[in-house]
């Protein structure tokens, strides 16, 4: 059976952090699909520090992932509060609906 | 451990807490006017801590107060003062009168207090978030508007992918060299052996996530709509003080734990630096809203700052934060003429809505035509003297083509510039803007006085801002 290096939890978190790019660009859908996207970017990061700190012997790395994941739970829910207000002006949360000025 | 170097932040989210407890607790009168002053004193107060605070580094490395770190916290302050004062007129007009609006203006203010200070990417990365999520609920704080909650949106979804490639750049960083304290990381990288691919992947993407937040061009798509759409106040605060705090992370950044990489990142910057000055100078020619064509204004001032930093020497850090000086004063400035545009209790937008106010306001005409020369660099305005620091350090560094890739496109945008004293002053007159109140006089006339006695008594400035920068190329 093949080891899990290093090597491999950097390949599976690089494309978690692609998955979450594209989720934003591609999708013409759902804001919601947006605010899923964000937190597999997130995830991703979070990925990359648990290896690093696993490999490197060194607990700094899993004290940020902590951090992180208190950031992203208050990001989710402005997130989500910042999707209802839109919603109930808008009466829409589809991303071409998002277009009242030009960029 | 010496915890006494975050008092200024400590002191200054406590009373944050207390001015919270205060306005839900104050049932009787609206508590928006009361909660506000309170705001600007716990500004006053953190300021005199900061200035008369000790220096060093604290928290195991983990945040540190300097010249520069003062120098920027004092400046962020008086920036979101000045933001505290405009709101006050504003939300009265605008139906906004909650008590949570200069609260949450003090706690993204604690956010860049912290960026400042930061010494190590965790900080970092916490002082820029707690900034980043108390705007993005400002943005969005007009919540029946739908412009308003746009603005939030957009500048929600963009900002966490910019903070999520910067958090994911430090997990590079942290990984390749096996720190994240700014000193170890220096120190780390004075071996070249040492410098890997990751570690370089990772640093663009740290560059990538604080230029979008500084809105440096390949990054600046949600500035315009979130200028145009977030109520004025908020449009002033995001002008002013979160790109100091921004830049000045970006500035230690590069200049501290990545100092000894100055030949790849400079390329970099560099040309962030030429495309957000093309853009900021060219896009802004045919906007018609005010607040666009400040977006677009700012972008391209930040192109101007950038400058100073490619360059790389305490000169040109010293220019970045004169310029960032001069630049607070003339938005802040700009945006209390534009809250001042105002007929019959409707708030306007358009350049044209400006048609002759030279003669029905000739003070409000006279401030926004020295905040428009002061922007478009023409002397003795302070901006002017910010534009001549930043150029003859990029000069000194031999870089000749910035300079003058820099002096072309403040040539163009002066063009825009002066098209608003034009309409001003010479195109029919609409009917008079309606009386403004003392607090958007007052924020006209210390911006406008500053902006215009700044060559008088330079050298205070020019000291301070030399003895920040002398601490990150010393």
């Amino acid at each position: 059976m093949m080891a899990v290096s290093l090597y491999h939890y950097l390949f599976v978190s690089a494309l978690l952090l692609v998955l979450g790019i594209f989720g934003i660009f591609l999708n013409r859908k759902n804001v919601i699909v947006i605010l899923m996207s964000i937190e597999l970017i997130l995830l991703a990061a979070n990925l990359n520090f648990v290896a690093f700190s696993a490999v490197l012997g060194d607990l700094v790395g899993q004290v940020f992932v902590m951090f992180t994941l208190t950031v992203a739970a208050a990001e989710a829910a402005i997130g989500l509060a910042i999707v209802v207000i839109y919603f109930r002006n808008r009466g829409s949360i589809q991303v071409e609906d998002v277009n009242l000025m030009k960029g | 451990m010496n915890w006494t170097l975050a008092l200024p932040e400590i002191v200054l989210a406590v009373l944050g807490m207390a001015i919270l407890m205060f306005g839900v607790l104050q049932k009787r009168h609206n508590p928006f006017h009361l909660a506000s002053m309170l705001t600007v004193g716990a500004f006053l107060v953190a300021g005199m801590l900061v200035i008369a605070g000790p220096e060093g580094l604290g928290y195991h490395g983990q945040f540190t107060s300097d010249p520069f770190s003062r120098f920027v916290q004092v400046l962020v302050l008086v920036a979101s003062s000045l933001t505290v004062i405009a709101s006050l007129d504003y939300n009265d007009h605008a139906n906004l009168r909650r008590f949570e609006f200069p609260v949450l203006i003090l706690f993204a203010t604690v956010g860049m207090l912290v960026m400042a200070g930061a010494s190590n990417l965790m900080t970092l990365y916490v002082g820029l978030e707690l900034q980043s999520l108390s705007i993005y609920v400002l943005a969005a704080f007009a919540r029946d508007e739908l412009r308003s909650t746009e603005a939030g949106l957009k500048y929600f979804v963009l900002g966490s992918l910019a903070s999520g490639l910067l958090l994911y750049g430090i997990s590079l960083v942290y990984g390749f060299s096996g720190t994240m304290e700014f000193d170890k990381l220096a120190m780390t990288l004075a071996d070249p052996t040492k410098v890997s691919a990751g570690l370089i992947v990772g640093i663009v993407f740290i560059v990538a996530g604080l230029a979008f937040k500084v809105s440096a061009v390949p990054f600046h798509m949600w500035t315009p709509d979130v200028y145009e759409g977030a109520p004025t106040p908020v449009t002033l605060l995001m002008g002013t003080a979160p790109k100091v705090a921004a830049m000045a992370l970006l500035v230690r950044a590069m200049a501290t734990p990545f100092g000894h990489l100055l030949g790849q990142w400079q390329q970099l910057i560099v040309l962030v630096s030429i495309a957000s000055m093309l853009l900021g100078a060219l896009a802004a020619i045919g906007q018609k809203n005010i607040k666009r064509l400040m977006a677009y204004s700012s972008i391209g001032h930040m192109g101007y700052v950038l400058i100073g930093l490619a360059a790389g020497t305490p000169n040109g850090i010293r220019g970045v934060l004169i310029y960032l000086v001069t630049y607070v004063f003339m938005n802040a400035g700009t945006f209390a003429c534009i809250i001042a545009m105002r007929r019959r209790g409707r708030s306007l937008e358009r350049i044209s809505d400006l048609g002759g106010l030279g003669k029905t306001d000739p003070m409000l005409a006279m401030w926004l035509t020295v905040f428009m020369f002061s922007m478009a660099g023409i002397p003795p305005f302070a901006g002017f003297w910010g534009k001549y620091f930043i150029f003859t350090a990029a000069v000194q560094s031999g870089m000749w083509a910035l300079a003058v890739i820099g002096v072309l496109t403040s040539v163009i945008g002066a063009f825009y510039y002066i098209r608003i004293i034009k309409v001003m002053y010479f195109d029919t007159a609409e009917a008079a803007f309606d009386p403004r109140s003392a607090s958007l006089s007052t924020l006209a006339a210390v911006s406008g006085l500053f902006t215009t006695l700044f060559f008088v008594f330079p050298a205070p400035l020019v000291g301070a801002a030399e003895a920040a920068a002398k601490v990150l190329f010393g």
